[in-house]
């Protein structure tokens, strides 16, 4: 198993490349070859796992210079975020790094001796992150080559550090591939903090004002959990002696110390999968150019912290630690989608619709059981493709018409045909396709149920509404008729090829999922759970079919039908006489007076402005008062 | 074999239900009115006459989305008479939904855009009463499937009474009746024209019409659904039901006057999440207790 080694040191040797190279067209082949690479070793280590008999993995017992290794790259990570804090005048933030990092330094060098553990473990979970890190991360770099061209093309008041920003998307994916792949504890926490760091950097990228501040809020939130995450470390080597990640989860239920180890990790994965009341990061990470959204919305990042929670939820079913995180993500997943519908920014829309996803999927995580975690693999598998698309999306969409507003995009699918289309898909594959809509929230509430869990079924039930409602009016726009020419498509090649791919994957997801859930997702499920489960009954699943077959097909037909019958046009009406080009009508002064129409916002009943400070007060109390609860029963 | 056969019989019959239906309430509406009122076969009429019509269009797109609507909401009915899974039913019932609103705003037109919008905000009003419905079903019976549920040696009703006091609170909403017919409205006092279908015209406007028809008979089952249990007495219960709940929806539309959008979405998730979300709470305590 060369590869596993080689997926995780690549992307960190190709970062340096990056820095050092300072021609564009020769970085820019470098990046699309490694990219190709990274996806191709993916590839390898999928084929070789297959081979194996899809059975989970353990690899490297005994790893003292490795870890050496490690600690030193801890170091040298706290002395940079340390530096840039003060420079910053920041300094309260450099004891988060501070403090953790040596707490884990005097562990590794003078903690007490523990079981002997295999640090890399390879199972149907990690290899499903693999590929969705390998393959959404590579093509985000395919696109990110021809959208930083033009991006320093329009921004000429920043300063161009393509170097500084390849490298930090390459070092970026190298830490995804060595979080998902190790089971070390001291491993996991070192790719965490390689994480945090990579996605502060990338968000100040533009070093203004507001670049930094939003990057040093990210900073301090994800610290904030890396440092929860050091001392859940520490207090479990201490008092029970091993950090492997897949013992603890196994022998979770039966130790008290394991207990409060597990509710600190979920406390830690809660800042990083941006829930309430740390949600702020994500929003503010929209400054930074469009790649490194799409890469921290969807292959990387926030899916590293719902990563960790699907890890532990086998652990967390049941428990006070459980029933907080389901709170959290319930209430996430609705007060983000009310707060969404008041945005008319399209990056905004979509930050906050993958907070409240990320909300749904931890509410999946935190009632634990194989039934929601079967629903929060496949909200992850469609929210990873969709976020990557509709991001990238938008971002071309800008660079043509320099807007990013919805309220622009009117008729955006006659204007920008491809582009519209491709939002189109992505949208619709997100909420309206059969699965996003019904199926999550049929086994997520099921589950609810049957775990007695009320307050998610509730949370599910209005959050639902709520999505239906921004995502439906964003659509709305999309389609709307309009007379306005078309706008030249300036799109770059690479950046199509990766868009087209990714509306490609997502319509094959839609109509294949029954079949992945089949071969895949169950298998993975009772890996974890040891039992054998079928989360999608048969009958329902010839009914999906049928279902697909009408949403997508009826309108193709009819489109084909239509095109050969003669239907009469006529304009519209207006409630005074149309002008002839349905855009403007005559008013009472006899003069043509031209029509707009805007989408409901409501922003004076659920504009962020009025709904996060509470949002975000109610569930740090939530946090604050089940931690205690837990913490004391543990120690107690 | 009953499956098909309730089907084949849904497909057949609804429409005409649905049109009976609402010829007697135009009737019953012009008598609390003091008119005579049009024949009970008026609707009828107005559907044949409108298919005999030269189709005229603002956006081709049009049509297809309403083919499309058309389509799905049959396709739930159809589905809950199989006796298949409910939330499954109400699941297409909102994509079809859905495609209606993608027909008003297609259009660019100011009063069917309009119409479009208010639609989605009753949607947004009324989804939260009708998944908690489905759960209500599925913790009073242990089951999403209708034909299971009706299998059941009691009603449902008597362990959802909250439910279903939500449930008749949206279908207000869903039946388009006043107060909260905001997005379009049977009456001709709209102040926003015929709101979201506004544009449609001729075969576009029956297709829609018919459509109405099964839904509001899918609709209807649903309340039944509520009363229906293994005793076949209980069917006559359910229509009985059934047809009270249809005249106090008629009596609501005549005397009450159209709200604000905002009025609507909080009175209904006040009465969704008080109605619902207690019963909710009490039959999951005693469901524990049980356990």
């Amino acid at each position: 198993m060369l590869v596993v080694p080689f997926l995780i040191c690549f992307p960190f040797l190709v970062s340096i490349l990056m820095f050092c190279i300072r021609v564009n067209k020769v970085r820019n082949a470098i990046a699309y070859i490694s990219a190709l690479v990274i996806m191709g070793g993916v590839a390898v280590l999928v084929i070789q796992w297959i081979m194996g008999g899809q059975k989970p993995i353990a690899l490297y017992y005994d790893t003292h210079i490795v870890d050496m290794i490690m600690l030193g790259a801890e170091l040298l990570l706290m002395v940079i975020v340390t530096i840039l804090c003060f420079k910053y005048k920041r300094y309260w933030i450099s004891l988060l790094t501070i403090v953790p990092t040596l707490m884990l330094a005097w562990l590794e060098l003078f903690g007490p001796e523990t079981e002997r553990i295999n640090h890399i473990y390879i199972d149907h979970l990690a290899i499903l992150m693999c590929i969705i890190v390998g393959l959404i991360g590579g093509l985000i770099i395919i696109y990110a080559v021809g959208y930083m061209h033009g991006y320093h093309h329009h921004h000429l008041e920043f300063q161009d550090r393509r170097y500084y920003f390849f490298m930090l998307l390459f070092l970026f994916l190298g830490a995804m591939f060595g979080f998902v792949l190790s089971s070390s504890l001291n491993w996991i926490d070192l790719f965490w903090e390689m994480t945090s760091v990579c996605s502060f950097l990338l968000i100040g990228y533009t070093k203004t004002d507001e670049a930094i501040e939003n990057s040093f809020r990210a900073l301090w939130m994800n610290l904030l959990g890396g440092t929860a995450l050091a001392v859940g470390i520490v207090y479990l080597s201490l008092t029970y002696g091993n950090l492997n990640l897949q013992t603890i989860v196994s022998r979770g239920p039966y130790y008290n110390s394991i207990t409060l180890c597990i509710a600190l990790f979920a406390f830690a994965a809660l800042t990083k999968a941006a829930q309430l009341p740390f949600s702020k990061w994500l929003m503010g990470a929209m400054v930074a150019p469009t790649p490194s959204s799409a890469l921290l919305h969807s292959a990387t990042m926030v899916k590293a912290g719902i990563y960790i929670l699907f890890r532990l939820s086998p652990a967390m079913s049941g428990t006070t630690t459980g029933m907080m995180v389901a709170f959290v993500g319930g209430f996430t997943f609705l007060a983000a989608s009310l707060m969404a519908i008041a945005q008319s920014d399209g990056k905004k829309v979509l930050a906050l619709s993958t907070v409240s996803n990320l909300g749904l999927m931890t509410a999946c995580a935190g009632v634990g059981q194989a039934e929601t975690l079967w629903a929060g693999v496949f909200l992850m598998i469609f929210h990873a493709i969709s976020k990557s698309l509709l991001f990238q999306d938008i971002g071309a969409t800008e660079n043509a018409m320099h807007s990013r507003d919805v309220e622009d995009m009117h008729g955006l699918i006659y204007r920008l045909p491809r582009l519209g289309q491709f939002m189109f898909i992505g949208i619709v594959g997100m909420f309206l396709a059969p699965f996003g809509m019904l199926i999550s929230k049929w086994s997520a509430l099921r589950a609810s149920v049957d775990e007695g869990n009320i307050i998610l079924v509730v949370f599910i039930c209005f959050g639902s509404a709520t999505t239906l409602f921004y995502w439906t009016k964003w659509l709305n726009k999309l389609i709307s008729s309009t007379e306005e020419g078309p706008i030249k498509d300036i799109t770059k090649r690479n950046e199509m090829i990766s868009l087209t791919i990714h509306a490609g994957l997502m319509v094959a997801l839609c109509i294949l999922f029954p079949l992945l859930s089949k071969i895949y997702v169950e298998p993975l499920l009772s890996e974890m759970f040891g039992t054998a489960v079928s989360v999608l009954p048969q009958s329902l699943l010839y009914v999906l079919v049928i279902i697909i077959m009408v949403v997508f097909l009826v309108p193709l037909i009819a489109y084909r039908y239509m095109k050969r019958i003669r239907t009469n046009e006529k304009p519209s009406y207006m409630h005074g006489v149309n002008e002839g080009d349905n855009r403007s009508f005559t008013d009472s002064f006899g003069k043509p007076k031209e029509l707009v129409l805007s989408n409901w916002y409501f922003k004076n009943y659920f504009g962020q402005r009025k709904l996060m400070f509470p949002c975000s007060m109610i569930a740090a109390a939530v946090i604050m008062v089940m931690l205690s609860v837990i913490v004391g029963g543990a120690l107690l | 074999m009953t499956s098909v056969i309730s089907v084949i019989c849904f497909l057949v019959l609804a429409p005409f239900v649905g049109g009976l239906l609402e010829g007697l309430e135009r009737k019953i509406s012009a008598r609390m009115q003091g008119r005579v009122g049009p024949p009970v076969l008026q609707p009828f009429y107005d559907v044949r006459k409108l298919m005999n019509k030269q189709t005229i269009v603002v956006n081709k797109a049009q049509t297809l989305l309403i083919v499309t609507f058309f389509i799905l909401q049959i396709f739930t009915g159809c589905l809950f008479y199989a006796g298949s899974d409910i939330m499954l039913c109400f699941f297409l019932l909102s994509t079809g939904a859905t495609f209606l609103v993608f027909a008003g705003s297609v259009t660019y037109s100011p009063s069917s855009t309009l119409g479009a919008n208010r639609e989605l905000l009753q949607m947004m009003a009324y989804e939260p009463a009708v998944l908690l419905a489905c759960v209500g079903f599925y913790l009073a019976n242990k089951t999403f499937n209708v034909s299971e549920i009706i299998g059941a040696h009691n009603s449902s009703i008597l362990y959802l009474p909250g439910f279903f006091i939500a449930y008749v609170f949206i279908l207000t909403i869903k039946m388009r009746k006043s107060p909260f017919d905001l997005s379009t409205s049977h009456h001709a006092h709209q102040e926003v024209v015929k709101g979201i279908t506004t544009e449609l015209g001729s075969r576009n406007l029956a297709l829609y019409q018919i459509t109405e028809w099964y839904e509001n008979v899918f609709l209807l089952s649903v309340l039944g659904l509520f009363i229906v249990n293994s005793n076949p007495i209980s069917y006559v219960v359910a229509v009985v039901v059934v047809l009270a709940v249809w005249f106090l929806e008629i009596l609501i539309d005549n005397t009450s006057a159209r709200v604000k959008w905002y009025v609507l979405l909080r009175v209904t998730w006040i009465v969704t999440s008080l109605a619902a979300g207690i019963n909710l709470l009490i039959l999951m305590i005693t469901r524990r207790k049980l356990l």
